[in-house]
């Protein structure tokens, strides 16, 4: 599940080894944390809150201190380093921009207290401002920008100071659909462009998926999986993963035979199926497979599938490019058929028999319980 | 309106834009009014309670009613006089003829108090020339008037009356600030050893500038304590920060003479530690009622300031330290500037309420310590001068609306980007 063609594997920029953080002192919030980031990569940790992903992220930037194990940055141990000390750049959920100080004081800010030249400084500030395309609004006052505005203030304060690594923390929460779209696209350009190694925090998936180099998946303070957009959406590691990312039908049932990278499982409905083969699935284990409702072909195109189940139509919703169809099958399972709408418009109603098929490589076996 | 279908019911509003605002204008009116009656009784009661009292005292300060209620005609015409030569005959007249109608009435002891307080002695003068009246017939005014008294022949005497003939003086503002108008109906300073009103309002300035440090310099360490404890402390801190409050005044102040006395708990319990060998005088001198103040006024401070570090998000420290700033550093050049407006208004709070104190200074200080107020309340209640008191009340008055005004302009400044939008 690599894709760090271009990365430099001999030494990690960010390194996580058994990582733990707990408040009380009774339960952990982040469990033993691995992780290594590359230099130059765009890594997101994804997550619902609670996750552990925040607490991470904070633990990097030296807002909290790791209950237990190391933290390096370049192969230093930050440990016990203060965060005014890591040259970390952070851009925060509500901006955190300073409401005392103009947009060009915003970003002298870090420079004056680098002790920099004052024609050195107008120079960074004025190429920063350029980059987020705010140059006519250095002398206003955060208040007197819009949302995209500020976030763009809030990205060039945390690249102004040339940091070892950019942390964000949702940043772009607080942003309507549209313009976090086109904020994520601008964050993206500039990440590849300056080749800035990018931790980024958020708990919306699409936005993880536009974005991000790698994905981190935690849950109950554990990373569930690691990899690219693709490899996350299309070999999910577990159940939970699955579900998380992307809509998701589960079914669960018995392996009866394993075979190199395929398996027949028994669903509980008494149907079996052909599956991929998931980690840690073995011979007369439980599962779970899954299969994307994109994945499920219906009627004509179901013909060719591996894996055809009968089944009534209860439900259809028109969403002018696709329809959404829900069909229960034997067993009284229910599984979300995505259908393009060209296709299959007018050609079956609710109440109506239909036929489902599923090939054996959308069709993936789990192992039910989630652990890394 | 042709083109809608013949389907469509036909459109309830044919009349032009013009109906349509004042419609507008009259549902708001209506609910103007709603909102207006429901503010009325308060509006009422303060202008009956507040301004109207506060009105009237004001106009006390400017006010001289005693030489023109007593001597109208005599006024009158002493407003036409030069003041260089003595007044002709008529004013000499006028001003008999009024002695004689006014004989024996307050109206008279009025008017004679009121002239004594600038020329001593004028009492006695009023007296003596008013036994002289009525006059016969065929007398002349001139001759009884000089007669009973020589100086009614003196320009001085009649300059006083003139000076004093119009229904409003400086006098008494004047004297506030330790001037006074001289004979010759100039503005000079009053002799040094009579001035003691700008010494006593300087005093008042000064003491309530020193409450006030002191106040922000103990409130401030204390407010940003209480923000950032999670809520549940905040609030106990709070209360134990509002608890003097439901105790009176009077009861604290005598509080803090028991404990302050010489053989009070404080001064037993510092020689005890061998911290002095002798009671220190922490009563009835400066030290007392600047602890007395200082204790009384701190949650004036504290409340503004701890409403304005609560609304400040601790995610600017993080910021700050995130870009490099030092732990310190970041507070002061970002957390600090953001509490200004809270230091302000804590600040004006207290040194305002600090210059109309009189109690705690009058019940702990000596009378080296006594504030404006003090002079107010000798004003009113002994001498019954109401035009000294409201005169003082006026310049104490003026001081604080200046100092909101500064205030104001401050803040607004430090807030313009804010309202800009």
């Amino acid at each position: 599940m690599s894709d760090d063609q271009n990365k430099n594997h001999a030494e990690p920029h960010v390194t996580f080894r058994k990582v733990q953080k707990s408040y009380d002192g009774k339960n952990l919030i982040v469990k033993n944390l691995d992780l290594d980031i590359q230099r130059g990569e765009f890594l997101t940790l994804l997550g619902p809150s609670g996750s552990g992903k925040t607490t991470s992220l904070m633990m990097l930037a030296g807002f909290e201190i790791p209950t237990g194990g190391e933290i390096r940055l370049n192969n230093k141990i930050i440990n016990q380093v203060p965060p005014h000390r890591r040259n970390i750049g952070m851009v925060f959920q509500n901006y955190a921009l300073f409401p005392h100080m103009t947009v060009r004081e915003n970003l002298r800010f870090p420079l004056t207290i680098r002790k920099l030249g004052a024609t050195e400084m107008d120079r960074k500030v004025t190429k920063v401002l350029d980059m987020v395309q705010l140059d006519e609004f250095g002398d206003r006052y955060p208040q007197q920008l819009s949302g995209g505005q500020q976030q763009r203030v809030a990205l060039a304060r945390a690249l102004v100071f040339d940091p070892e690594l950019i942390l964000m923390d949702e940043p772009l929460g607080a942003l309507d659909k549209q313009l976090r779209e086109h904020m994520q696209m601008e964050i993206k350009h500039i990440q590849q462009k300056l080749g800035l190694t990018v931790v980024f925090v958020t708990h919306d998936q699409s936005e993880a998926l536009t974005m991000s180099d790698r994905i981190a998946i935690f849950n109950d303070g554990v990373i569930q999986q690691i990899g690219s957009s693709t490899a996350i959406y299309e070999r999910p590691a577990n159940p939970f993963v699955a579900s998380f990312i992307g809509e998701n039908n589960a079914l669960s049932g018995l392996v009866e035979t394993v075979a190199e990278s395929t398996c027949r499982v028994r669903l509980d409905s008494g149907v079996y199926v052909h599956a991929t083969l998931g980690d840690g699935v073995v011979q007369g284990a439980r599962t779970i497979v899954s299969v994307r409702p994109e994945s499920v072909q219906l009627n004509v195109q179901s013909l060719g599938c591996a894996n055809r189940m009968g089944g009534y139509v209860k439900e259809i919703t028109y969403l002018g490019d696709h329809l959404r169809v829900r069909v229960e099958l034997a067993g009284r399972k229910e599984i979300m058929v995505k259908a393009p709408a060209a296709e299959h418009k007018h050609r079956f109603d609710t109440g109506d028999a239909i036929h489902v098929g599923v090939n054996p490589e959308h069709l993936l076996a789990l192992a039910p319980t989630a652990s890394a | 309106m042709t083109q809608y279908s013949a389907t469509m019911p036909a459109p309830l509003d044919t009349a032009p834009e013009a109906s349509l605002q004042s419609r507008l204008r009259r549902a708001e009116r209506m609910n103007k009014l709603k909102y207006g009656a429901l503010i009325l009784p308060l509006a009422i009661f303060l202008m009956l309670t507040f301004v109207w009292p506060i009105a009237a005292l004001l106009k006390r300060s400017v006010d001289n009613p005693e030489i023109i209620t007593a001597f109208p005609q005599t006024s009158a015409l002493l407003r036409g006089w030069n003041g260089q030569a003595l007044p002709d005959d008529g004013v000499f007249a006028a001003f008999a003829g009024e002695m004689a109608q006014i004989k024996g009435t307050p109206v008279l002891a009025a008017a004679a108090k009121r002239l004594n307080m600038e020329v001593p002695g004028f009492r006695s003068l009023m007296m003596r020339t008013v036994r002289a009246t009525p006059l016969e017939a065929g007398a002349s005014a001139r001759e009884v008037l000089i007669d009973a008294d020589p100086r009614w022949g003196e320009t001085a005497t009649w300059q006083l009356l003139a000076r004093n003939a119009s229904p409003y003086t400086m006098r008494y503002l004047l004297a506030s600030l330790d001037h006074k108008v001289n004979e010759q109906g100039k503005v000079v300073a009053t002799s040094p050893e009579e001035a003691i009103f700008v010494d006593v309002l300087l005093r008042t300035f000064g003491m309530s500038f020193v409450v006030t440090v002191v106040c922000l310099l103990l409130g401030f360490p204390l407010a940003y304590f209480i923000a950032t404890r999670p809520v549940k402390t905040a609030n106990v801190l709070l209360m134990a920060v509002l608890l003097p409050f439901w105790t009176s005044i009077l009861v604290r102040v005598a509080a803090w003479i028991v404990l302050l006395q010489s053989q009070g708990l404080v001064n037993q319990a510092l020689m005890h530690l061998g911290i002095t060998d002798h009671p220190l005088q922490l009563v009835f001198n400066s030290t007392g009622v600047y602890i007395a103040m200082v204790h009384i006024l701190l949650p004036f401070m504290i409340l503004p300031l701890y409403s304005v570090m609560k609304g400040i998000s601790p995610v600017y420290m993080r910021a700050a330290l995130s870009l490099g700033c030092p732990p310190f550093r970041s507070f002061w050049k970002i957390y600090f500037p953001q509490t200004l407006p809270g230091i302000g208004a804590g600040g004006l709070l207290v040194f305002i309420l600090c210059m109309g104190y009189y109690i705690t200074p009058s019940l702990l200080g000596s009378p080296n310590e006594q504030m404006a107020s003090y002079f107010v309340a000798f004003y009113t209640n002994q001498t019954i001068n109401w035009g000294m008191a409201a005169a003082l009340s006026a310049i104490l008055f003026v001081a604080t609306l200046l100092l909101y005004a500064i205030y104001t302009r401050l803040v607004g400044s430090q807030n313009m980007a804010a309202r800009a939008r």
